[in-house]
């Protein structure tokens, strides 16, 4: 039973990898820089990095709101259009690899080693349009193009400004939720450091499909915001079926809300805190035929939900980003039990719960340079069932680097970028069950036009 | 002995004549004081490409901007509460960079803490020697707006014919005068001017106290004059109502007078 559990927690562990890979940054847009002629630096506190000036602009489907946002005010040859890319040199590595006691030689057994690699790379190709198909009406469509695969980011319209007001929007597609911390601006790059892991979190020996805030999701948003952008809100229905296309998992529904509130502080700057949850249902076993699953028939679904606090916090040129998240899966989906067969769940099966939360600061030396320190963890406090070792899920992630911006203008950026991470999964499935250590550096140049 | 006396006497000049230049130049818009460096900082981040770093309207998005972005070493602004020629209050420029200015490149910067835009007005302000020689003019005294009626917009339009008003704004208030196209802001590029039936907003703001203060104290920079001197309160009050009729009306034309039989002219 414990190996079984080690081995799913494993599994999941890469496709969590796999997945995590994919879910790259890509928002810094300078099709908009070079529509308005403003420089990065007047949306981004530091490209991909929303300020309020870039967040009031989004909100306002892409509109300044100075007669200029509607295509027909741009030359013909105008094309909303970018791309991003990142080539960098990185070294990963891995103290607890399972591997060959002699290379080669799959029958010697494996054994605990360091693993390194290392060596030039480029993550893919981000390409974007995004923009205004008329006055109030935005659009924003992002294939990804990686080094062995390509898909659909993200694709959605959305109808701003409805009645005038500022309050009410609707948008439909694929796209990012309206999360706390924007995990597609996020400035990191590393393999380890580049993602918020509470966004994507899933307990060990957890089957719910749905893997955290973090994925792009496919459904419809209401959301609405003050002239200034201080008081923001978004509800988001959307399909449980994390993101993916063609109706994979199940017809279930899941909700999204978000809202935050900024007020200034003297001295200090521009305050922010907010509070968001995410409540769904996730199916534990499906239609089959001949024993294997149907698309998109996931019936006996289950709950979970996140829930959580955040904040942004701005002191002269530091600023700090606080998150904190609260989650908790069904039983069923927490020991992947089909629902209709209760007598398979363990001994003392539970559902899972867990509280984790991230500190993000920031140094904002000028618009070209940017100090970032990041540190994360994720701690359970219930497992799905007595056979997990009670820490196993727990991590701690460290990152620090800079971002360098020698080319920054109303047509294009470029970054020159180093960082370290290093990640903590406590109670992990290596060989001598000891705490799973990766570190990463990263140094290379991310740029976009 | 005398040397150290000298010195002395050039540290304590250099440092009044400091503490004067900086009095002159501060900023403050209501209880806020403008802070120079981090104007800087803040103007580097967001103007600078379109304005340039000597804030001569020169950025590197300037060429390809119309209108193009402003000349701050001028002082010369449109949108001021004070009489033609006259250098705007701090608040005047604070306002303008709090709404933006429609139909151009210059968002508004709503956003941005209101500390954040009076430090802007700070950093604006040190490109031109004026702003520390001179002093603003006291500001327009807006008199009650008498309620509008169907005669009040008919004198209006009545003054806007005889005013010569439609020789750039077109006797409609299309904006498309004998004049029109003629016409140049003070650095020489063409300038259009403003059609009031088209619905959208005014560069110096939309109240009707805004349309007045305009008419009263020109746009400096552009053909458009001051009125303080030919026109009453009253008669300017009318105007703005006619103004007003023609932007309701949106795109629909109040009736206007027969054409007056005058020459066009073109202004300088």
């Amino acid at each position: 039973m414990r190996i079984a559990v080690v081995r799913r927690i494993g599994t999941q562990l890469l496709l969590g990898a796999a997945l995590l890979a994919s879910a790259r940054p890509a928002h810094a847009i300078p099709a908009f820089a070079r529509k308005y002629g403003l420089p990065c630096s007047a949306c981004h506190e530091a490209w991909p990095m929303l300020n309020n000036f870039g967040q009031t602009f989004k909100d306002n489907g892409y509109q300044l709101g100075n007669d200029r946002d509607s295509p027909i005010y741009q030359q013909p040859a105008y094309w909303p259009i970018m791309f991003r890319v990142s080539p960098t040199w990185h070294r990963e590595s891995n103290n607890r690899g399972a591997v060959d006691k002699v290379p080669g030689d799959a029958s010697s057994g494996l054994v605990e080693s360091t693993v390194t690699q290392s060596g030039f790379d480029v993550g893919g190709i981000d390409i974007v349009t995004a923009g205004t198909l008329s006055k109030n009406i935005s659009f924003f469509v992002q294939p990804f193009i990686g080094n062995s695969s390509a898909g659909l980011s993200e694709a959605w319209v959305r109808l701003d400004n409805l009645f005038k007001s500022r309050w009410l929007n609707v948008k439909m597609g694929k796209f990012e939720l309206d999360e706390p911390i924007s995990q597609e601006r996020t400035l990191t790059l590393t393999n380890t450091g580049a993602i918020y892991y509470n966004y994507f979190f899933t307990p060990p020996g957890d089957n719910n499909f749905f893997t955290g805030i973090g994925n792009l999701q496919l459904g419809a948003e209401v959301s609405g915001h003050s002239d200034n952008d201080y008081t923001r809100y978004s509800v988001a229905v959307v399909s449980n079926n994390n993101g993916a296309t063609g109706l994979q998992a199940s017809q279930a529904y899941n909700v999204y809300t978000n809202f935050n509130q900024a007020f200034e502080v003297s001295g200090l700057g521009l305050q922010r805190i907010g509070v968001y949850s995410y409540v769904g249902q996730s199916p534990t076993f499906y239609q089959t035929s001949g024993g294997n699953p149907i698309p998109g028939t996931g019936m006996g679904n289950r709950g979970f939900y996140r829930v959580g606090a955040y904040g942004q916090w701005y002191v002269g040129k530091f600023d700090f980003q606080t998150f904190y998240e609260h989650g908790h899966d069904n039983v069923f989906l927490g020991n992947a039990v089909p629902a209709n067969q209760p007598s398979k769940l363990p001994a003392g099966a539970a559902g899972p719960s867990w509280n984790g939360g991230f500190v993000e600061a920031h140094y904002d030396y000028n618009p070209r340079l940017i100090l970032i320190g990041k540190y994360e963890l994720i701690r359970m406090s219930q497992q799905a069932n007595p056979s997990i070792r009670a820490n196993a899920g727990n991590l701690d992630t460290w990152t620090v680097g800079y971002r360098w911006y020698p080319i920054m203008n109303p047509r294009a950026g470029l970054a020159w970028v180093q960082e370290y991470s290093r990640i903590v999964n406590a109670g992990p499935p290596t060989l001598s069950g000891k705490d799973d250590i990766n570190n990463s550096f990263l140094m290379g140049f991310d740029f976009d036009f | 002995m005398r040397i150290e006396i000298s010195l002395t006497g050039s540290a304590v000049f250099f440092f009044l004549v400091s503490s004067l230049t900086t009095s002159a130049q501060q900023t403050r818009v209501g209880n806020l004081v403008g802070n120079v460096n981090h104007g800087k900082a803040l103007y580097q981040r967001y103007c600078i490409f379109c304005h340039g770093p000597y804030g001569d309207g020169n950025g590197e998005s300037a060429p390809y901007l119309d209108p193009k972005p402003r000349d701050f070493t001028k002082a010369t602004f449109k949108c001021r509460s004070t009489l033609s020629g006259s250098l705007p209050l701090d608040s005047d420029l604070y306002d303008t960079i709090s709404r933006g200015v429609h139909a151009s490149g210059m968002p508004s910067w709503k956003p941005l803490l209101r500390q954040e835009r009076v430090d802007l007005v700070a950093y604006i302000k040190t490109f031109s020697p004026r702003f520390q020689e001179e002093k603003p003019a006291s500001p327009l005294v807006i008199p009650p707006e008498p309620p509008a009626s169907p005669e009040s917009v008919k004198r209006g339009a009545e003054l806007f014919q005889s005013m010569n008003c439609w020789l750039c704004h077109g006797k409609q208030g299309r904006g498309n005068g004998p004049s029109a196209s003629s016409l140049t802001d003070s650095k020489g590029y063409p300038i259009t001017p403003f059609d009031f039936t088209s619905g959208t907003r005014f560069k110096c703001g939309e109240s009707d106290q805004a349309i007045f203060r305009d008419l009263m104290t020109g746009l400096d920079g552009t053909p458009m004059p001051s009125f303080a001197d030919a026109l009453k309160p009253d008669q300017v009050w009318d105007i703005a109502d006619y103004i007003d009729a023609l932007r309701t009306a949106k795109g629909i034309p109040v009736e206007a007078p027969a054409e007056p039989k005058v020459e066009p002219k073109v202004e300088p």
